[in-house]
């Protein structure tokens, strides 16, 4: 048996529960199964009017329900689902009372459309300005909307449901963000702070005005037809990222605990590691270097060195930018290596869950490291000749994996990176 | 409950820089001195009948020397960034690329900033009939700017700092209201005292003067209507004054700050969080009365700033958990300062390692007697922060 302490002296940090929804459906099996047969979970958005939009596919999450319907509520619930199946897993502490903090990555909240628009409906004149709306808005008929609207209302409600420990911290880094909430965890366990920690990042932000505001920055596909090979990372042909929503949760534990409760083990949170891009808002620095820093650090982190990676589960969003950065400072981490590392991007199928992407995807990697088998890169016919990449294109591919790098950027300068372990180093 | 209390054989955290821009003013001495002559700065008819604290202008190009990086933010990442400067100056640290390029970023923020003109116009059009399918669409597509939404997003104020000061570290972003405050000092020291780091920016910044923020808090009755009263008086008149406020500190294990030669303003002792369920009365009391009990023992002269916000009824059960310290005088940032949201408890922790570095609490406003007079400097001050509707904090600050 292995150590309960890393090479660093510091508590091993284990996973023994996950959850995960997507376009694909809810829960690992069946994400698992669908994600290794190269099925997409990107439609024709059905949920809003897509008349005026350039973009009208995304990776919705229809099968789940909220009522009344917000982009917030919608985010909650997924958590909420997730969160139910990564407890159930990991057998841990009792119903409503989780042993240890929640970290959640969530979506940036506001006051929705529907609601705005509810409001203007009140005032109930042609003409009004937005100090009407304000008149209108006090008295107690919209006391659910604040509390809807509040930043921290999602991670209040989970905490409350399942009982979680102290204040909990709900965050954004972006498109970073699910692996900014592991990482949190694995910071917590490791000070010794808890035994245990809870995970969650969710996004169910598929709503008109996020759309355009991403469409307005040109980040996003617009090859609408057919939605299912809208994603393509990797590929020459790539022209942008497709919006999508999903969850992803997973249940933190030292080994030390894990193991003392019998737990199932389902993998190793081995190293986390960040660094921040301060060149520009949304394009990274040309020299990659803070992203070639960030996955050094994270190698250091796990006291790993690049020829003991055996897989990069990249965050290859599909836009012309990323995918080339993305190989570009993967390269200039792993040298030759590279070549016989099998590469591949969730994101072609699923979409990018943007805020949910980094615990998404984590998950996915734990999935491959038990499965022993990599998911494909779908959409992947013409692929890019200055991306070097060995992907997995198209057709799952049965692999020895033992550790795998797994990567998150995002606006705002935000790098940070997983390495994800079958068993302890 | 999860908590950061210095232990044994952990570094102690120093607080070696402060940036504060306000609706008293920008810097540490305009501040000092506005407290000091209990001057307020209210705007009583600008919102009307709402009432804010505006932010006192300051001039951005100091801070923030490329107009080009001040067009895509909105007021309240200016703000931030400009205070965020101001504690980078303050530390001794603006422009030192050994230490920027490595320093951790923690940020409390919100966001969402709106263009006003952009969503009255889609809802009185709507009203006039205006109801194609794509009508919604294709406002926002022609009336939204491009770069908006990076105005918008809550980790684009750590970006921007990022930026415009040349941080390469790491950052994170907070969000969830007040508390999220008091989370990003208590994992920046938490980091800190553990090793994992050796210097930290944290902070908040907040733009009160936003109707779409009114509109929110609106729907819950908390905005503060008509008279401005002090936070403690406003119990048959509750609410909070929204305030423009950045604050910001450099938080710095005593071993970095020593080789470097800076001098601290005060210690970071202790920061403890927590959510009580505010399902019954005294829920809250009683959560503040447990985060009192995990802060590590007060000996010296001793003395609290809150957070209160005047809404209701979070304040009174915060008077309530108060009463019970009688021989503490506190002090009230909500009064002084309006409610800065995300900002407010660094603020408080900022004001409690000024007040320590100077050597006098800075004097009560208040007319209820809940603030008393404080004779001698203060050496221990505990920050208290209830949120309006969810989330608790308190940070014990002391004097090095």
């Amino acid at each position: 048996m292995t150590a309960p302490r890393d090479k660093l002296g510091r508590p091993v940090v284990v996973v023994t529960g996950m959850g995960i929804t997507t376009s694909l459906g809810a829960g690992k099996a069946d994400n698992w199964s669908k994600l290794v047969a190269g099925e997409s979970g990107i439609r024709t958005i059905t949920r809003f009017p897509v008349d005026g939009l350039k973009t009208t596919m995304a990776g919705t999450v229809d099968f789940v329900s909220v009522d009344p319907f917000s982009s917030t509520g919608l985010s909650e619930r997924m958590a909420e689902l997730v969160t139910e199946e990564a407890l159930e897993q990991a057998g841990i502490g009792a119903k409503g009372d989780f042993p240890g903090p929640l970290f959640l990555a969530v979506a940036p909240v506001e006051v929705e459309w529907p609601q705005r628009r509810e409001l203007g409906r009140a005032v109930g004149a042609p003409d009004f300005t937005y100090d009407d709306l304000l008149r209108i808005s006090g008295g107690g008929k919209y006391s659910a909307y604040h509390h809807r609207f509040m930043f921290g209302s999602v991670a209040a409600y989970l905490a409350e449901t399942f009982g979680t420990k102290g204040s909990p911290i709900s965050l954004s880094t972006a498109c970073a963000s699910g692996a900014t909430s592991i990482q949190l965890g694995v910071e917590a366990i490791r000070r010794g702070e808890t035994d245990a920690a809870l995970c969650v990042a969710t996004d169910g932000t598929v709503n008109p005005e996020a759309l355009v505001r991403f469409s307005l920055l040109s980040a996003l596909s617009t090859q609408n037809d057919p939605p299912q090979a809208a994603s393509r990372p990797f590929s020459k042909n790539r022209d942008g990222f497709v919006m999508a929503e999903g969850a992803g949760a997973l249940v933190l534990e030292s080994y030390e605990a894990a193991t003392a409760r019998g737990a199932n083990i389902l993998g190793v949170i081995a190293g986390c590691g960040e660094l921040t891009d301060s060149f520009h808002r949304t394009r990274s620095s040309p020299d990659g270097k803070p992203i070639i820093g960030c996955m050094n650090k994270t190698l250091a982190d796990a006291g790993m060195t690049p020829d003991q990676i055996d897989h990069i589960n990249a965050h290859g969003t599909a836009t012309p930018e990323n995918d080339k950065m993305e190989y570009n400072t993967t390269s200039a981490v792993f040298g030759d290596l590279l070549q016989k590392i099998p590469v591949t991007s969730n994101k072609s199928m699923v979409g990018h869950t943007i805020s949910a992407a980094g615990a998404v995807e984590a998950i996915f990697s734990l999935l491959t490291l038990e499965h022993q088998r990599i998911p494909p890169t779908i959409n992947y016919d013409n692929p890019d000749p200055t991306i070097l990449f060995d992907v997995v294109g198209n057709k799952a591919r049965d692999a020895r994996v033992t550790a795998v790098m797994s990567n998150s950027f995002g606006f705002g300068g935000q790098n940070a990176s997983l390495i994800l372990t079958r068993e302890p180093a | 409950m999860t908590d950061t209390a210095s232990k044994p054989g952990q570094t102690e955290v120093w607080i070696t820089g402060i940036g504060l821009a306000t609706s008293l003013g920008e810097g540490l001495d305009a501040n000092w001195a506005a407290l000091q002559e209990k001057r307020i700065n209210v705007d009583e008819e600008r919102f009307a009948p709402f009432i804010v604290h505006p932010l006192l202008p300051v001039s951005f190009d100091s801070q923030i020397p490329k107009k080009g990086d001040q067009r895509q933010m909105e007021a309240w990442q200016r703000i931030g960034v400009y205070a965020a400067g101001l504690a980078l100056d303050s530390a001794g640290i603006k422009g030192n690329k050994d230490i920027l390029s490595k320093i951790d970023m923690v940020v409390a923020a919100g966001g969402g900033e709106r263009d006003l003109n952009v969503d009255t116009g889609v809802l009185t059009a709507e009203a006039k009939g205006a109801n194609a399918p794509g009508f919604l669409n294709e406002r926002l597509m022609s009336d939204l700017r491009p770069t908006l939404f990076l105005a918008q997003l809550s980790n684009l104020l750590a970006g921007n700092i990022a930026i415009v000061n040349g941080l390469g570290g790491t950052s994170r972003t907070f969000m969830g209201e007040e508390v999220a405050g008091a989370d990003a000092a208590r994992i920046a020291l938490s980091r800190i005292a553990s090793g994992e780091s050796d210097i930290a920016l944290i902070g908040g910044s907040h733009n009160g003067e936003r109707k779409d923020l009114m509109v929110l808090y609106e729907f819950g009755d908390f905005n503060l209507k008509d008279k401005f009263a002090p936070v403690w008086a406003r119990k048959d008149h509750a609410g909070f004054a929204l305030g423009s406020a950045g604050a910001f500190l450099v938080l710095e294990s005593k071993a970095h700050a020593e080789a470097r030669g800076a001098k601290p303003y005060a210690k970071l002792s202790s920061v403890v969080t927590d959510l009580a369920r505010r399902k019954q009365g005294g829920d809250m009391e009683a959560t503040l009365e447990k985060l009192w009990a995990k802060l590590p023992k007060r000996d010296g002269k001793g003395a609290i700033i809150s957070g209160a916000t005047g809404a209701e009824p979070a304040t009174s059960e915060e008077r309530g958990f108060l009463k019970k310290l009688a021989d503490f005088p506190v002090r009230s940032t909500g009064t002084m300062f309006g409610h800065t949201m995300e900002t407010q408890f660094p603020l408080g922790i900022a004001l409690a390692a000024l007040s320590i570095s100077r050597g006098a609490l800075f004097p009560p406003n208040d007319s209820t007697g809940t603030e008393v007079e404080m004779q001698g400097a203060p050496t221990q001050i505990v920050v208290v922060g209830a949120g309006h509707w969810r989330g608790e904090g308190m940070a014990l600050v002391e004097a090095v």
